[in-house]
């Protein structure tokens, strides 16, 4: 036997001490005057056989489990090596199954397990305001300063505004995203500068000095990398910024209100007046860090004291406003959470089927072998040792298998980060670290010992007479009734997966012909932000660019119509209002006040969109700044607001001003606002137009954002368009382009991913089941080929011999679906969430898959089936 | 042949380990060493085969009742040599104690009655 390396010094360790053992006693007997062969010749003989006092002496190192398990390894190796069809299938299996939940599990552990790149960041808390009716609202800047300022269980809090403006200099004039935050953001996320500070303490106050930090790229791109860039400035949008800091490019916070941008200022370098009100939440959410010790339970306690105390202060706009606090892991991943952890069960499933596939494929083969181990029996070979053996080969196959399946799995991944939303959080945390190839070892091993138990415990069994006696193709049908339920089994857990494919395409078949309220094909969406030296510029001159832009775009070949707009976009951005009657007065606080989506834009807008109008008119060119102000309202407005008498004509104000309030002069159909398939259930659908020419002077801004019907496909345009927009002014800038239909699908693509990743689960699924199915009929019909023969020589008819097999596999295939039927009405209920417009228990897909399922069962069946019709009857009793 | 080595290990054991240790209790001694003196200090008796001896001290050496080290001999000779370990010292103790209350009780046995 081959001993490993380290264990061969051992090895010639005991032997020269026996040597030396030998040689002294041949020494003595030499002193005492005995010849050489003589001693030598009694020496041996008293000390008997060299080689078995060493194996007995190696027996006591405690090593005999290890050479034995070398043994069955170098064994296992063979025997796999000289069934390679056998081992083909096998690997291929198992690396599928292993590969497709080393990927998922990728995903999952950089997604959801992964510890956050922040100091402690269980301290770590989203702020939202949660108002009567929405959650997780934001935060208006004056509640923020009491918060930071009575609460007792924050050692700091930050807010954030993501925001957009135009960097001038260096280079072409560039529109850019920024955000807004206050001191202590980056200290509480404890990211450090790479050169300079954060903004200090006051430095975020309206009319604080002009600071701002930059990311590593701009710095790098727009400086160099240079080491005195600290101190420079930086133009926005016309004014001068002092660079004070350089955020690492390391720091990739993702949270639903928060991207990195290449530029941060000081929350109050927004220089916006509704900074200084209560009413106001501007987009503001916040981060918060809790003291050591402290539990996120406490902090909300504390909070909930501060919230009823601003509350009573201030009743008119604080009545039912509550801080929110929600653990930043669950404000990252929350919302992706259920879509992933739904996939890892489907991928768990395909596993299962993999492991039921290759353990039959096991069965069938150990019937080869009964033989083999009966002798191995009959020569002493106790059962546990053949277990072991056998084993040590199953989970060899399974280790191989997993190998494989981690490459799989690295390509995968690879991919996936290229195909999933850049929008999903910790994407770029996806890798095969050691976390996962542990899992894909553990799931490996499990599946080896799982695959291979049943079948090692079958083959060992010691029924040594009757297996050597007979030769081995009548045996017990008891293996087969195994054989048979894993098939079962496997069918069943196919089916699931099916179910759970063919409700998500359902749904998504549902959605896509849900009427979003307008048309979305030939619209698209982009920015101009009008050249940087109109950034001063008074608002006339300002509302004449716009016009004289507006008119430009009109005129292109190719756009039936546009409209400049802000506010609310349909899918897309959402602003929202609170307003009153106006022959009613104010109400004491703004949670008693109505609430509506708003949006602001052009006559254009209504051809731009094909929203239907329904009563009155839409707005013209003579609804103007100076004209009197008028608004549009959608039906749900006017039945929420106005259920028994006509809306037209009622008067709405929004705030004191005389042109915070207007007349309703249309009537349009609703808009799914929040998605073709949440819209009907949020609290905020009803929908106000107000006319994008009537804004106040100090609401029209240089950044603007257009919604265009083309009479073609919109992005062709693009080229004409940016033209036109440079002819008006060089320094004119296009953002941000992108279709409607691409705004849709946007809103459905955590579905149609799930869909797709479950889909193809599923046809992983149901081929494996149909090998596994084909594979037991197949071993099946070789075992009775003689039966068959002695049938037809007897007299059967061929079709008689197939209609019997096929029996055979439409019975398993019908416990197989009956129990998946039964699995699937339990597990569905799951995804309840994530369907849209049907049950989890849909009949009609229960149904469709079952068909679909039975059929391919069939299929399988029928290949192996024919086999045995064609059995000749005279071979076949030749054969024995 | 196997069975033969087999069978007088599980005969001797215990009690050849109590041999090997009481012998260590003298110093160091390699394997020669410990058979010759247990066979010279038996009178002749006890001849311990080379099959059970050294499976013998490798099974105390892994049980860290004695321990071992290389020596070279006065001929050049590598040769392995074992000590007692404390814990093999207070096994002898306990194996002592022991084996002088089984020979005692099984002396009482075989006395004849009064």
């Amino acid at each position: 036997m081959r001993l490993p390396l380290w264990r061969r010094n051992q090895d010639d360790d005991l032997r020269t001490e026996l040597n030396s053992h030998f040689k002294m006693a041949v020494q003595e007997r030499l002193d005492r005057g005995e010849s050489l062969e003589t001693a030598e010749s009694a020496v041996r003989r008293e000390f008997g056989n060299d080689l078995l006092v060493r194996e007995v002496t190696r027996q006591q190192w405690g090593w005999i489990w290890f050479d034995q398990f070398l043994q069955d390894l170098r064994y296992g190796a063979r025997t796999l090596l000289k069934a390679p069809g056998f081992t083909l299938v096998a690997l291929a299996t198992l690396a599928l199954g292993i590969g497709v939940n080393t990927a998922l599990f990728s995903v999952v552990n950089a997604v959801l397990l992964s510890p956050l790149p922040y100091p402690h960041p269980e301290q770590l808390v989203t702020l939202h305001m949660s108002k009567p009716n929405f959650e997780t609202g934001a935060i208006p800047f004056p509640n923020f300063r009491d918060w930071q300022r009575q609460n007792q269980t924050f050692s700091a809090m930050a807010l954030s505004r993501a925001n957009s403006t135009t960097l001038i200099g260096l280079g072409e004039t560039e529109y850019i995203r920024i955000n807004f935050v206050t001191s202590d953001f980056f200290s509480i996320l404890g990211v450090q500068p790479l050169k300079g500070r954060n903004f200090l303490q006051g430095e975020d106050e309206l009319g604080g000095p002009a600071l701002v930090q930059i990311s590593e790229g701009l710095w790098k791109r727009k400086f160099g990398a240079s080491e005195d860039t600290v101190g420079k400035t930086l133009n926005l949008g016309g004014s001068v910024y002092t660079i004070v800091g350089i955020i690492p490019a390391s720091f990739d916070l993702q949270l639903g209100s928060f991207s990195p941008t290449d530029v941060y200022l000081p929350l109050g370098q927004w220089g916006n007046n509704a900074l200084k009100s209560r009413r106001a939440a501007l987009g503001l959410h916040g981060i918060g860090r809790i003291k050591p010790g402290l539990t996120i339970e406490q902090a909300r306690a504390d909070m909930d004291v501060v919230s009823q105390n601003l509350a009573a202060a201030f009743p008119d706009t604080n009545t039912g406003m509550k801080a929110n606090l929600i653990p930043i892991k669950q404000s990252m991943t929350g919302r992706v959470q259920p879509v992933l952890l739904l996939l890892l069960g489907a991928v768990g499933f395909v596993l299962l089927i993999a492991c039921l596939n290759v353990a039959s494929l096991l069965l069938a083969r150990s019937q080869k072998r009964s033989r083999e181990f009966a002798i191995r029996a009959a020569l002493g070979a106790g059962r546990m040792r053949m277990i072991r053996q056998l084993l040590t080969e199953s989970v060899l196959l399974s280790i191989a298998g997993g190998a494989i399946g981690v490459l799989i799995a690295a390509i995968i991944t690879r991919a996936a980060v290229g195909v999933l939303p850049q929008t999903m959080p910790r994407l770029h945390n996806i890798r095969l670290d050691s976390h996962v190839l542990l899992f894909s070892l553990l799931i490996s091993l499990a599946a080896g010992i799982a695959f291979g138990l049943a079948p090692a415990w079958k083959t060992s069994r010691p029924e040594l007479q009757s297996k050597l006696q007979t030769s081995d193709r009548r045996t017990s049908a008891e293996r087969h009734s195994l054989q048979n339920s894993l098939v079962v089994v496997e069918i069943a857990t196919a089916l699931v997966l099916l179910v759970g494919a063919g409700l998500m395409l359902r749904t998504l078949t549902r959605l896509w012909s849900v009427d979003p309220g307008f048309e979305t094909r030939n619209m698209m969406l982009f920015g101009v932000s009008l050249s940087p030296s109109l950034a001063n510029a008074p608002p006339a001159t300002i509302r004449a660019s716009l016009r004289e832009l507006h008119d430009a775009i009109q005129a292109t070949p190719g756009v039936d119509a546009v409209s400049l707009r802000d506010g609310s976009s349909p899918m897309g951005d959402e602003d929202d209002i609170y307003f009153w009657l106006a022959n009613q007065p104010r109400p004491l606080s703004d949670s008693a006040m109505n609430w509506t989506l708003r949006y602001l834009v052009q006559p254009g807008y209504l051809k731009a969109t094909k929203i239907p109008l329904l009563r009155g008119r839409f707005f013209s060119e003579q609804d103007t700044e100076k004209s009197p102000p008028v608004v549009v309202v959608d039906d749900v407005f006017a039945s929420t607001y106005f259920p028994r008498e006509e809306a037209l004509g009622k008067r709405i104000r929004w705030g004191p001003e005389p042109r915070e309030e207007a007349e309703i002069v249309g009537i349009v159909g609703h808009v799914k606002q929040w998605g073709l398939d949440s819209d009907d259930t949020n609290s905020l659908r009803a929908q106000l137009y107000q006319a994008f020419d009537q804004q106040a002077d100090d609401q029209i801004g240089p950044n603007n954002r257009l919604i265009l019907r083309a009479s073609g496909p919109p992005l062709q345009l693009l080229p004409t368009l940016k033209r036109t927009v440079q002819q008006l002014n060089a320094e004119n800038a296009m953002f941000d382009a992108t279709t409607m239909e691409q705004v849709k699908s946007g809103t459905l693509q955590t579905r149609q991913i799930s869909m797709v990743l479950l889909a193809s689960f599923a046809g992983l699924a149901l081929l494996l089941a149909a090998v596994g199915i084909y594979g037991v009929i197949a071993y099946l019909v070789g075992r009775r080929t003689q039966e068959f023969g002695i049938r037809m020589a007897l007299g059967a008819q061929r079709a008689q011999v197939l209609f019997m097999v096929m029996a055979e596999g439409a019975r398993i295939a019908a416990f197989g679906v009956t129990l998946g039927v039964v699995l699937a009405l339990a597990l569905t209920r799951l995804m309840t969430k994530m369907l849209f417009g049907i049950k989890p228990t849909d009949p009609s897909t229960f149904a469709a898959v079952s068909v679909l399922l039975a059929m391919i069962a069939l299929v399988a069946c029928y290949l192996p089936a024919r086999r045995a019709m064609e059995v000749d009857p005279m071979v076949a009793l030749r054969y024995e | 042949m196997r069975h033969r080595y087999q069978n007088r290990i599980e005969l001797l054991q215990g009690t050849l380990d109590l041999l090997v240790l009481q012998t260590l209790q003298w110093g160091p001694q390699h394997g020669y060493g410990i058979s010759q003196s247990i066979r010279i200090n038996s009178g002749d008796v006890l001849d311990v085969e080379t099959g059970s001896l050294y499976p013998a001290l490798h099974r105390l050496e892994r049980w860290r009742l004695i321990k071992s080290e290389w020596k070279t001999s006065a001929n050049k000779q590598r040769v392995k040599q074992y000590q007692l370990t404390a814990a093999g010292k207070k096994k002898l103790l306990g194996e002592r104690s022991r084996w002088d209350a089984l020979t005692a009780a099984i002396a009482g046995v075989l006395k004849p009655q009064e």
